[in-house]
C-alpha cells in the first residue's frame, strides 16, 4: 500500500481538546470514563483512536462527535466552544461539521439510498432540487451511481457502508468520524472500504477512525492509544512493534 | 425543516405499518362517524321541521289529553294516565262555547286501536288504515286538501250518516279504474258510502299520511264505541291577529267544558305548531347531547389507541431516532415528525368518519323524506377535534422520542 507513506500536510486545528473528563453515575457508582484527555486534530489528518474495551474510546468518540458534552475541560471545534453548546447547537454541528460512519451502517431500512443520503440535507434545510442533485452526486462519487433507488436490504454490506459514507460526506463536513467501519464486513470488502476512506483522505478530508483492529488502524497516519480513560500513547504513523496487544 | 418533508416522512413511516395505522385510524373514524351521522340526520330533520312540515294548519291550536311529547319519563306519564278522557259531550260543550270565536273547530277521535281494512268487490287494502271520526273541519285542522267529491258536512255529523272520505292510497288500491264516489265499501265489518277522496299528502317521518279514512264522529262512536276514547279538539283562529285572544278564550271554554273549579289546574294539554316544533327540538337536543357524549368517549378511547401505537412506534424506532439525531436532527424535528404522524392518523380517520357520517346521516334523511344537508359546522368541528386528539395523545410519545439520548438510542438494538 504505497499511499500509506504519503502524509499530506495538515491544515489548521479543527478539534482542540484540553484536559476533558467525563463521569457517569451508574447506580451508586461514579464511572470516570475519561480522566483528562488532551488532543489536537488538524484539518486533513488521518487519525486512528485505539484502545481496549472500557478504555474510554467510545466516550471520546461520542464527545468528538458532539453527541455528548464533557463533564469538565475544554473542547473547541473550529474555534467554537462545544462544551457550552445547547442541544440545538450540537445538532447543527453534527449536521454540518461531522460525518458519522457506523459499524452497523445505521441506514434507514425502508428508505432508498438516495433518501438516506438526502437526510442530512433535509435537516440542513436544503431545497429539494439541490438536495437530490447533491445526494446523487455523492452516491456516484462512492461508486453507487447505479444504486440510488435501491433500499438497504437490496444492497451488499460493502454497498451499504458506501451509502453510509456518502451520507457522512454529503454536507461537506470538517471531519469524518468512523466507528469500526469494517467491523461488520469481510476482510476483502473491508479493504475496499478502507481504500475508499484513503481516497477521501487524499482528497482533503479529515478522518478519525475508532477501532481496536490493528490492521485497520494501520491505514491511519497517526495513532492515539487510550487506556483507562487516559491517552497512553500518541504517535505519528503506525509502529507495529510499539503497538500493544488489544483485547477484542 | 420544511413542512412538506415532515408530511412525507410521516406518510412513509405510516405506510410501512399499513394495517396498524388503519386499525388505529378506525377508532377515530368510528368516534367521528357516530357524532356526524347523528348530527346530520337530526340537522336535516330539524331543518325540514322548522322550514317545511306543518303538523297542524295555520293559526291552529289543539287540545288533547296527552302532551305532544309522549316520550317523557315514567313519573310524568303517571300524571297523565289518571286524567279523564275528553268526552264527546265535553267537546260539544266547548264547541258551543267557542263556535262564534273561531273560524273552524275540529273535533276528532283517532281509531288507532282499530286495525281497519277496507274491502270493495273482494279487493282488500292492508289492515293498517287509520279511521278518524271527525267533522268538516278535519281537512283544515290537519292540513289536508280534498282531491275530489265532497267533504264531510254538519248534516253528516248530526245524522251520523254512513259516509266516509278516503285517503289516496285507498282510492288507488280499491278503485284503480273507476271513481270511488258513491261506492259502498266495507270497513271492519261496517259499510260506508264514499263521498270524497283526499288529495295526496305524502309521507312524514317515513309514515304515509294517505292511508286513512274519515267519517262523521257520531258514526264513529256508534260503530266503534265511545267509552275509553278521548276527543282532540283543534281550533283555528280567524286571523293571526286574533290568535292570542282566541287562544285565551279557548282555555277558559275548555276549563268550563271540563268542569274545573278556579283553583284546579288544567287537566288537558294544549299544543300548537310552535309547541310541537319546540317539543321536537327538545328531544333533538337530548339526542344531540347523547351522541356528542358517546362520540367524545369513543374519541378518547381512540386517542388512547393512538398514544399506545405511537409509544410502540417510538420504542421500535429508537435506533432510527438515534441515527436521525446523529446526522443533525434537532429534538424539535423528531417531536414534529412523531406528532405529525399522530395527527395524520387522527385526521385521516376523522375525514373518513366525516364522509361516512354525512353519507349515513343523509341516507337516513332521505329515508325520512326530508331535505339533505351538509353540516359544515360539525364537519369543521370534527376536523378540529381530530387535530386536538392527535396532538393531545401524540404529544407524550413524540416528547419521549424527542428527548431520547442519542448515544443510548444509537446503541439500542
Amino acid at each position: 500500500m504505497e499511499t500509506r507513506n504519503s502524509i499530506r500536510p495538515p491544515g489548521p486545528v479543527v478539534i482542540d481538546i484540553e484536559n476533558i473528563t467525563k463521569e457517569y453515575v451508574m447506580g451508586e457508582e461514579v464511572v470516570r470514563a475519561l480522566r483528562g484527555v488532551s488532543l489536537q486534530i488538524r484539518r486533513n489528518e488521518y487519525l486512528a483512536i485505539m484502545g481496549p474495551s472500557g478504555s474510554g474510546k467510545s466516550t471520546l468518540m461520542n464527545m468528538l462527535g458532539c453527541l455528548d458534552t464533557p463533564t469538565s475541560g475544554r473542547y473547541e471545534f473550529n474555534g467554537k466552544n462545544v462544551a457550552e453548546m445547547d442541544d440545538d447547537e450540537l445538532a447543527a454541528v453534527r449536521n454540518r461539521e461531522i460525518g458519522f460512519v457506523f459499524q452497523t451502517f445505521n441506514l434507514l431500512p425502508r428508505s432508498t439510498s438516495l433518501r438516506n443520503v438526502e437526510l442530512p440535507l433535509i435537516y440542513a434545510g436544503i431545497n429539494p432540487d439541490r438536495r437530490v442533485e447533491r445526494a446523487a452526486q455523492v452516491l456516484a462519487d462512492v461508486g453507487l451511481g447505479d444504486r440510488i433507488h435501491h433500499k438497504p436490504n437490496e444492497l451488499s454490506g460493502g454497498q451499504r457502508q458506501r451509502v453510509a459514507i456518502a451520507r457522512a460526506l454529503v454536507n461537506g463536513p470538517s471531519i469524518i468520524l468512523a466507528d469500526e467501519p469494517t467491523g461488520n464486513l469481510d476482510s476483502k470488502t473491508g479493504e475496499e472500504i478502507m481504500e475508499l476512506v484513503e481516497n477521501l483522505y487524499q482528497h482533503g478530508n479529515t478522518i478519525i477512525l475508532v477501532t481496536h483492529e490493528r490492521d485497520i488502524a494501520a491505514h491511519a497516519r497517526r495513532t492515539v492509544h487510550l487506556r483507562d480513560g487516559l491517552i497512553e500513547m500518541d504517535h505519528v504513523g503506525f509502529i507495529p512493534e510499539l503497538d500493544l496487544p488489544v483485547a477484542r | 425543516m420544511i413542512f412538506s418533508e415532515i408530511i412525507k416522512m410521516a406518510w412513509s413511516s405510516l405506510g410501512t405499518n399499513k394495517l396498524r395505522s388503519a386499525l388505529t385510524m378506525l377508532g377515530i373514524t368510528i368516534g367521528v362517524f357516530s357524532v356526524i351521522s347523528v348530527m346530520t340526520a337530526i340537522g336535516a330533520l330539524q331543518y325540514s321541521i322548522e322550514n317545511g312540515i306543518s303538523f297542524l294548519g295555520s293559526n291552529i291550536f289543539q287540545f288533547g289529553k296527552y302532551p305532544a311529547n309522549i316520550s317523557a319519563s315514567g313519573d310524568v306519564q303517571e300524571k297523565f294516565r289518571n286524567r279523564h278522557n275528553i268526552t264527546y259531550k265535553q267537546a260539544l260543550h266547548y264547541y258551543r262555547l267557542m263556535r262564534d270565536e273561531a273560524r273552524e273547530i275540529c273535533l276528532k277521535c283517532f281509531g288507532h286501536d282499530i286495525k281497519a281494512q277496507a274491502v270493495y268487490n273482494g279487493v282488500k287494502t292492508t289492515p293498517s288504515l287509520l279511521i278518524v271520526g271527525t267533522n268538516r273541519s278535519f281537512l283544515t285542522a290537519n292540513a289536508y286538501t280534498l282531491g275530489y267529491g265532497r267533504n264531510l258536512n254538519d248534516e253528516d255529523v248530526e245524522l251520523s250518516r254512513r259516509v266516509i272520505v278516503v285517503g289516496k292510497i285507498i282510492e288507488k288500491r280499491l278503485f284503480p279504474h273507476e271513481t270511488p264516489i258513491g261506492k259502498v265499501v266495507r270497513v271492519s265489518g261496517h259499510t260506508y258510502t264514499i263521498v270524497g277522496v283526499l288529495a295526496e299528502k305524502g309521507t312524514a317521518f317515513g309514515q304515509s299520511q294517505d292511508d286513512l279514512c274519515i267519517m262523521p264522529i257520531t258514526r264513529f262512536f256508534e260503530d266503534y264505541g265511545e267509552a275509553k276514547r278521548t276527543v282532540n279538539i283543534a281550533t283555528q283562529a280567524f286571523t293571526q291577529d286574533t290568535y292570542n285572544r282566541t287562544f285565551d278564550r279557548a282555555i277558559g271554554a275548555m276549563r268550563i267544558a271540563r268542569g274545573l273549579r278556579p283553583d284546579q289546574p288544567n287537566d288537558f294539554e294544549v299544543y300548537s305548531n310552535d309547541s310541537l316544533k319546540s317539543a321536537f327540538v327538545n328531544v333533538a337536543g337530548y339526542v344531540r347531547v347523547g351522541a356528542f357524549v358517546i362520540s367524545l368517549i369513543a374519541l378518547v378511547a381512540a386517542g388512547i389507541g393512538i398514544m399506545n401505537i405511537m409509544l410502540v412506534s417510538v420504542t421500535e424506532r429508537t435506533k432510527e431516532i438515534g441515527v436521525r439525531k446523529s446526522i443533525g436532527a434537532r429534538s424539535r424535528d423528531i417531536l414534529r415528525q412523531f406528532l405529525t404522524e399522530a395527527v395524520f392518523i387522527s385526521e385521516a380517520g376523522g375525514v373518513l368518519g366525516i364522509i361516512l357520517g354525512i353519507v349515513a346521516g343523509d341516507l337516513l334523511a332521505m329515508w325520512l323524506k326530508v331535505d339533505l344537508i351538509f353540516p359544515y359546522g360539525w364537519a369543521i368541528a370534527g376536523l378540529l377535534v381530530c387535530s386536538a386528539v392527535g396532538i393531545g395523545f401524540g404529544l407524550y410519545p413524540a416528547y419521549r422520542a424527542a428527548n431520547l439520548d442519542p448515544i443510548e438510542a444509537l446503541r439500542y438494538e
